[in-house]
């Protein structure tokens, strides 16, 4: 397979770019945070996602989903990345969709999310940084489990309908897929910097029946992450675009001393420069892709796909803000969402230590 | 089976077979590199013998036509073989300036009496090229060279000097740029090919930083060139070293710098690192690793006939900047031992002489900084 998007998924780029930018530009987010929105993202364009058939792209068509895979989700979240537009894609039609495939869950919860009703939250940190030691406690409870323990950075986690959450069992651990309604579940919904929405969740005794559990061991929750992760890579890859071409759009038209300052040379090589880590940093995320729909192993490849976009991205806002001066630093300009959207899905799911950390350990070092 | 699927077990069976154990080992040293011509130098016996059975099935240029001494193979098929062939490790059977430009040059400008005349000999490794192109006045700004070709009816008479020419002292031939009219910058410049053996013709090695002396100044005084030598129209050369140059910097970016052969430093880190060490190396990791998707994407991208022309320039300023940080990484990692000079241990002083070596990747083939350019104006379209 070659390693560029084929004339199908090319189209869909095409629909979705148009898509996006239209129904959800950066003043949509603008929007929703000087309206001190607390639900996070607008319902109504997560049903227009729906109409597209976006929240079913991961869905096999035997269940009425489009039958997709991890491409062109990515698709559509770098246009969801190039705008910054709210809405639970990633959580729910990513990274939801793929933990429930295949199991007894998908008939329950596929419908919903094809009609761009229902929205699920992924419980998986509990500290401020991620990583693999999960502490909340699934204990047996007649026919169920009872879960107690704390969750957090779970954005939607306030509104989602659909929580998964990973625990600890006696054998181990395991994924559970918990209705929001639960009793003895809280949500504290927090705004973070860049005006989304998450929330601390506190399970207290929330009692779940066996058939709770998604997958047991590591294997489901590793799906999930995997797809979590390179849907994210996928985002900042958007995120870091959309901030290249706005500096680069910037150097063209501000003059100082008499010339466009992108005819300055020391502004021409840090764009240049900040352009290659970009472009690498996509190539990585298509492999990563590409691997994960191929059914092979893709571990280190979304590794990398996640580490690199980190970093690519993250220099992308930090030089998209120095070469456009005192304005990219104003609220009133949009680069400063970019700069803060950036620094979240840099910290989702892992950041580029952690994920260059398990490369390390991958290769035994 | 698909026809695909056949041809990589084929492909499998036939490595499997005729690449000899010897040839899937990492090389040692600079001196490994097999580079024919007509005074070959082999290190090992089994040097020559993967030579010639890899010419034999065209397949030191796979994806040249079979009438060039070529295997004819179809990009599938080409990726195919060069997977099989990072799969079992086995070295380049022929390092040569012929395969990655004079080759696509000839192939794109070349008269048909050049092309059977030169390619199939590239591809059996039998002449040896080296490339004429910087002078001491012209480096970066290479449209300011100087050496001259005046026209003496069948032929041109050729006077200058080169610099920084790869092995000229051990090519036989070389392709060379030279004004032809001096009344115009680029436009005056032609493309010719000559015997080193030319009455006329002269080098002297530069010693590097590294002990070693790859590179050569080379001198021309009042050499014959036939005209039917020329390739392309008269004062057009300039098209052809453009896009040869393409090429150079596609095979400056593929020559795994970068991308792999990260092996080694792995194998460092295991032996033992220090916390920082390990995390720059984690880090150098993630860059080789996405870079080596990159390196997959472009050539993908190159045989679909889908990459942006200046997108060779971004390969090779980030490869050749990768590279660099690998063996500074290296040298880190080697400690003491890494920076001995001649001892048997690191076979010659291998491991310091090519972290030296590293630091021309990006001067050599047009600067880091020259590349950069290049991105800036011509795929990000900012302004002169």
């Amino acid at each position: 397979m070659p390693l560029y998007l084929n004339d199908d998924q090319t189209l869909l780029r095409d629909t979705a770019r148009d898509f996006v930018a239209e129904h959800a530009p950066v003043s949509h987010l603008r929007g929703l945070r000087d309206a001190n929105d607390t639900t996070g993202f607008s319902r109504d364009l997560w049903r227009e996602f729906a109409d597209l058939g976006f929240t079913g792209i991961l869905i096999p068509e035997a269940q009425g989903g489009l039958g997709l895979g991890h491409v062109e989700a990515g698709i559509v979240l770098e246009e969801i990345g190039r705008n910054l537009s709210p809405s639970p894609f990633l959580t729910t039609a990513l990274a939801a969709v793929e933990a429930l495939k295949g199991t007894a869950h998908a008939d329950r919860w596929f419908p919903g999310i094809l009609a761009g009703e229902t929205v699920a939250a992924l419980a998986i940190d509990e500290g401020p940084k991620h990583n693999a030691r999960i502490t909340l406690q699934a204990t047996r409870a007649g026919n169920g489990y009872r879960l107690t323990g704390t969750k957090q950075f779970v954005h939607h986690g306030h509104v989602a309908d659909l929580l998964l959450v990973a625990a600890q069992t006696d054998a181990g651990t395991a994924l559970f897929a918990v209705p929001a309604d639960a009793a003895g579940l809280t949500a504290n919904p927090e705004r973070l910097a860049d005006a989304s929405i998450a929330a601390r969740l506190t399970f207290e005794g929330v009692e779940v029946d066996a058939d709770a559990i998604v997958g047991e061991g590591d294997a489901a929750l590793t799906r999930l992450l995997a797809a979590a992760r390179t849907g994210a890579s996928a985002e900042l890859v958007g995120v870091g675009a959309a901030t290249l071409d706005m500096t680069v759009g910037y150097l063209k038209q501000r003059k100082q001393f008499g010339a466009v300052i992108g005819s300055f040379q020391a502004l021409q090589h840090r764009a240049a420069h900040l352009y290659s880590e970009l472009e690498v940093a996509r190539a990585a995320v298509l492999k990563a892709q590409q691997l994960l729909d191929a059914g092979t192993e893709a571990a280190d490849a979304v590794a990398v796909a996640k580490a690199m976009t980190g970093l690519a991205t993250t220099l992308a806002v930090q030089e998209g803000v120095q070469m456009h001066g005192g304005i990219g630093m104003t609220d009133e300009y949009d680069l400063g969402f970019y700069m803060k959207r950036a620094r979240i899905l840099t910290e989702l799911f892992g950041d580029t230590n952690f994920h260059a950390d398990a490369l390390a350990r991958a290769a035994g070092y | 089976m698909s026809d695909l699927d056949q041809f990589r077990q084929e492909t499998r069976a036939w490595l499997e077979e005729n690449c000899p154990q010897t040839m899937r080992t990492p090389m040692r040293s600079e001196k490994e590199a097999t580079w024919g011509g007509r005074n070959p130098e082999y290190a090992h016996p089994d040097q020559k013998l993967w030579l010639d059975r890899m010419a034999a099935r065209g397949w030191t240029v796979p994806d040249w036509p079979t009438p060039y001494g070529g295997g004819g193979l179809t990009p599938g098929e080409t990726k195919i073989l060069r997977e099989e062939l990072a799969r079992i490790r086995a070295r380049n059977p022929l390092h040569s300036f012929g395969i990655s430009m004079l080759g696509p040059a000839l192939l794109k400008y070349g008269t048909e009496e050049q092309k059977l005349g030169h390619l199939p000999k590239i591809a059996r490794g039998e002449i040896r090229w080296c490339q004429g192109y910087s002078e001491p006045n012209a480096g970066s700004d290479l449209a300011g060279l100087q050496t001259s070709a005046e026209d003496a009816g069948d032929h041109f008479i050729v006077n200058g000097q080169k610099v920084w020419t790869s092995y000229a002292d051990k090519a036989d031939w070389i392709f060379c740029l030279v004004r032809t009219d001096k009344a115009v910058k680029q436009g005056g410049i032609s493309f010719l090919l000559f015997d080193m053996a030319s009455e006329g013709v002269s080098t002297r090695p530069i010693l590097l930083i590294s002990g070693n002396s790859p590179f050569c100044e080379t001198f021309f005084d009042n050499v014959k060139v036939p005209k039917a030598n020329l390739v392309g129209d008269l004062n057009k050369g300039w098209d052809v070293a453009k896009y040869l140059l393409g090429h150079e910097r596609e095979m400056i970016s593929a020559m795994g710098l970068g991308a792999t052969g990260s092996d080694a430093l792995i194998e460092a880190a295991r032996k033992g690192a220090d916390p920082l060490l390990r995390a720059q190396i984690a880090l150098f990791q993630v860059r080789a690793q996405a870079f080596k998707a990159m390196s997959e994407r472009f050539i993908d991208e190159l045989k679909a006939g889908r990459a942006h022309p200046a997108q060779p320039s971004m390969m090779k300023y980030y490869g050749t900047e990768l590279n660099k940080t690998r063996h500074e990484l290296l040298m880190a990692a080697g400690g003491s031992d890494a920076l001995e000079w001649e001892s048997d241990a690191t076979h010659g002083g291998a491991p310091a002489r090519t972290w030296l070596r590293t630091k021309a990747n990006s001067i050599e083939g047009g600067t880091s900084e020259i590349q950069l350019n290049i991105i800036a104006k011509r795929i990000l379209d900012l302004p002169s």
